[in-house]
């Protein structure tokens, strides 16, 4: 058992929330009132971390995840020290360094030997020190040739190899890292990625907030998940990767349901007779509703395989669409179809009754139409659906154009629209070490935002 | 704090003096220029447009320079660290960083200014055959004027984050106080007993000024008791600005 280097217990930040009136205080009014101190204190506060605890052990790898707001930055800031918790107590032993944001204080007009010396002892590094690093910073940014240079001639990319290049070297014992690996190019983030895996290896104890959940499995022991400045999950860094994505597709399946409902409803109200000339034409797929409404389409589910409502879908699932029709009065010329479409309008598939050869016979009062595609093999994306009865000659009883959608999810992030079903195989002097074994994700059932998610193993 | 961080502070001052003139074609040499040009200016007015003939502050150029210099110090690190914690914003919210530095610096910056500056003050003395031993005492108010001055940089600096109305107001607030010190006039002049000699005295920077002009125009010195008071009035304020500081520098990161 390695002790802890990081220990946050019950750590609760509060933000001032400027009211109007506040922000228009000034010398005067503040002087006038009486107190200067009393004028600053917090009055509308907004809670960006809520009794937040959490221990990392020294030379653990600790991530913290969440999505945009969910106050993952704040506790960095905390941990660095920058500001301090309004409640509770926060613990860091050793020399911390934030890669909150690279080159912060880099002054433009001198050169980048100088910048580097004082971002150097800034950061906390004695004259010392910084003698010894010195090259190593250098070489690390690969700017040998610019250092006597002024920053403010450097690219954007030198500028943030520089400020990480002097961040990484402080020789911390504890490193903190906020989201600044997108910088650089491939081999610059490589690189950076090897020099994080080199100080893990020297026990190095690293705090990362990123929304790269890869890295995070990747290289990451443990991960504490917020959500809306709470803890939400915490613990092996799978476990609550597969928690947070569950709960995110949960949201998308929440966010699907209710654009579908707003959709359709906009569709009742706009008149019939709104049928977009540009039909068929990429890029100019356009929601809507037309047609004479002889045969109306009622209602439209879209199900899987166990018969549950769903808008969120993996790979390889079974995806029904349900359609109930009511035809007010009998008809015997019609077609059922469907159609598939990728985001930007691009047809996946499409297929009706009359193409299929099924000869219709009579529609009379309400029925209920399934389509089942067995073994969804679509990649990862939001998908349109086309639901339409028609007469043979093509004139629309009910057109519903684009007005349901459903997303497909994946692990794997494999591009394109169509996933065959598909299988690798390696023989002669290619040695490729098979995949860690990963489940599809489980999408939940109904409204997961706000319920516990799933606890899965 | 301060002290921990001796290393950056002596670094970011030889930066802010490099920077400062980088790229400019007198570079260096405008720490002397600059206060040769004030300089000129105010002998302009007060010798041709608006002469004094005071015979005590003859020739009144020197006079002025003996004040002027000093007042330029404290005008432009307090009119600087108004602004400093604003402008470094992103340090201050990103960097683990003892923000206290920074108006430090600018107090120093601009007394390095002053220290390029006092020689050419120096070499005038000899010239106009004034230089006397007293000029041997200038660290006494060259130190009182920096405990002043920083406690004061401290203060404005860290008040201006939360009321950012005090950088209009300080620009006035200065133009006032060099009125209100004996820079352009003489403090010996303005008789004992007067309303307006009383409120002189309220003024630090007056028994500061008054000292500066003493050791270096008039050769002989005898405001030991004002430029203790003003080293009181100094530590008063370094004690107000330390513990102000302090007590905002919590708040600093949320709200520069």
């Amino acid at each position: 058992m390695t002790k802890p280097v990081i220990v946050a217990q019950g750590v609760t930040k509060l933000y001032r929330r400027f009211a109007h009136k506040n922000q228009l205080r000034t010398l005067k009014s503040a002087l006038l009132t009486g107190s200067v101190l009393a004028g600053l204190r917090p009055e509308e506060t907004f809670t960006a971390l809520e009794d937040v605890s959490f221990e990392v052990p020294q030379g653990s790898t600790f991530a913290v995840i969440g999505e945009n707001g969910s106050g993952k930055s704040t506790l960095l800031k905390l941990v660095a020290g920058i500001t301090r918790p309004t409640r509770g107590s926060l613990r860091v032993q050793g020399r911390v360094s934030a890669l909150i944001e690279l080159g912060a204080g880099f002054h433009p007009e001198i050169s980048g030997r100088e910048n580097v010396a004082i971002n150097a002892m800034m950061l906390g590094l004695s004259k010392k020190e910084l003698e010894r690093s010195y090259d190593a910073i250098v070489d690390f940014a690969e700017l040998r040739d610019f250092i006597d240079a002024p920053v403010k001639t450097y690219s954007s990319g030198m500028y943030m190899r520089l400020g990480f290049a002097v961040a990484i070297h402080v020789d911390p014992d504890v490193l903190l890292i906020d989201e600044v690996l997108a910088v650089g190019d491939e081999a610059f983030t490589r690189k950076c990625l090897d020099k994080i895996a080199e100080l893990r290896r020297r026990g190095k104890t690293i705090l990362f907030v990123t929304h790269s959940l890869g890295l995070v499995e990747k290289m990451c022991d443990e991960v504490l998940w917020l959500c809306h400045g709470r803890t939400r999950g915490r613990g092996e860094a799978k476990r609550v990767v597969d928690e947070y994505l569950t709960y995110v597709a949960g949201g998308e399946e929440a966010l699907l349901r209710s654009r579908a409902a707003s959709l359709s409803a906009q569709a009742e109200a706009a008149p019939a007779s709104d049928a977009p000339a540009d039909e068929g034409a990429p890029g100019g797929y356009r929601a809507g509703r037309w047609g004479g409404r002889e045969v109306e389409i009622r209602t439209v589910r879209l199900l899987d395989a166990r018969g549950r409502e769903r808008h969120v879908f993996v790979p390889g699932e079974t995806l029904t669409l349900s359609l109930s029709v009511c035809a007010a009065a009998p008809v015997s010329d019609f077609v059922f179809g469907i159609g598939l479409f990728a985001a930007d309008g691009t047809c996946v598939y499409g297929t009706n009754t009359e193409i299929e050869d099924f000869a219709a016979r009579r529609l009379a009062g309400e029925a209920e139409v399934r389509l089942t595609l067995e073994g969804l093999r679509l990649v990862e994306g939001t998908y349109l659906v086309d639901l339409a009865a028609h007469k043979r000659d093509g004139t629309p009883y009910d057109y519903l154009r684009g007005l349901h959608s459903f997303r497909v999810k994946s692990r794997v992030k494999d591009v394109g629209i169509y996933r065959p079903q598909h299988r690798w195989s390696f023989s002669g002097g290619a040695e490729l070490e098979p995949p860690p074994e990963r489940p599809e994700l489980e999408i939940e059932q109904g409204d997961t935002r706000g319920a516990q998610p799933r606890q899965r193993g | 704090m301060l002290v921990r961080y001796r290393a950056l502070v002596e670094s970011l001052v030889t930066r802010e003096l490099k920077a400062r003139y980088r790229g400019s074609v007198l570079g260096f040499l405008w720490s002397f220029v600059n206060p040769l040009l004030l300089l000129l200016t105010y002998t302009l007015v007060f010798t041709v447009i608006l002469p004094n003939r005071q015979p005590d502050i003859q020739p009144f150029f020197l006079f002025l320079f003996c004040g002027i210099l000093p007042w330029t110090w404290f005008q432009a690190s307090l009119a600087e660290s108004a602004g400093v914690l604003l402008a470094s914003a992103n340090l201050i919210k990103k960097v683990l960083f003892p923000a206290e530095v920074l108006p430090t610096v600018c107090v120093l910056a601009n007394l390095a200014h002053f220290l390029l500056g006092l020689p050419i003050l120096l070499l005038f003395l000899a010239w106009q055959g004034r230089l006397a031993w007293t000029a041997l005492l200038l660290p006494l108010p060259i130190l009182v004027q920096l405990v002043l001055t920083l406690g004061m940089a401290l203060f404005l600096s860290a008040l201006t984050v939360h009321f950012r109305d005090i950088q209009n107001i300080l620009h006035h607030a200065l133009h006032l106080w060099f009125f209100a010190t004996p820079v352009i006039y003489s403090y010996a002049a303005i008789a004992e007993g007067t309303p307006l000699r009383q409120a002189l005295r309220l003024n630090p920077m007056t028994h500061v000024i008054v000292t500066y002009q003493q050791m270096l125009f008039h050769g002989h010195v005898d405001h030991w008791r004002g430029l203790f008071l003003a080293l009181l009035v100094g530590m008063l304020a370094f004690a107000a600005g330390a513990f102000l500081f302090d007590r905002l520098r919590d708040t600093l990161p949320e709200e520069v």
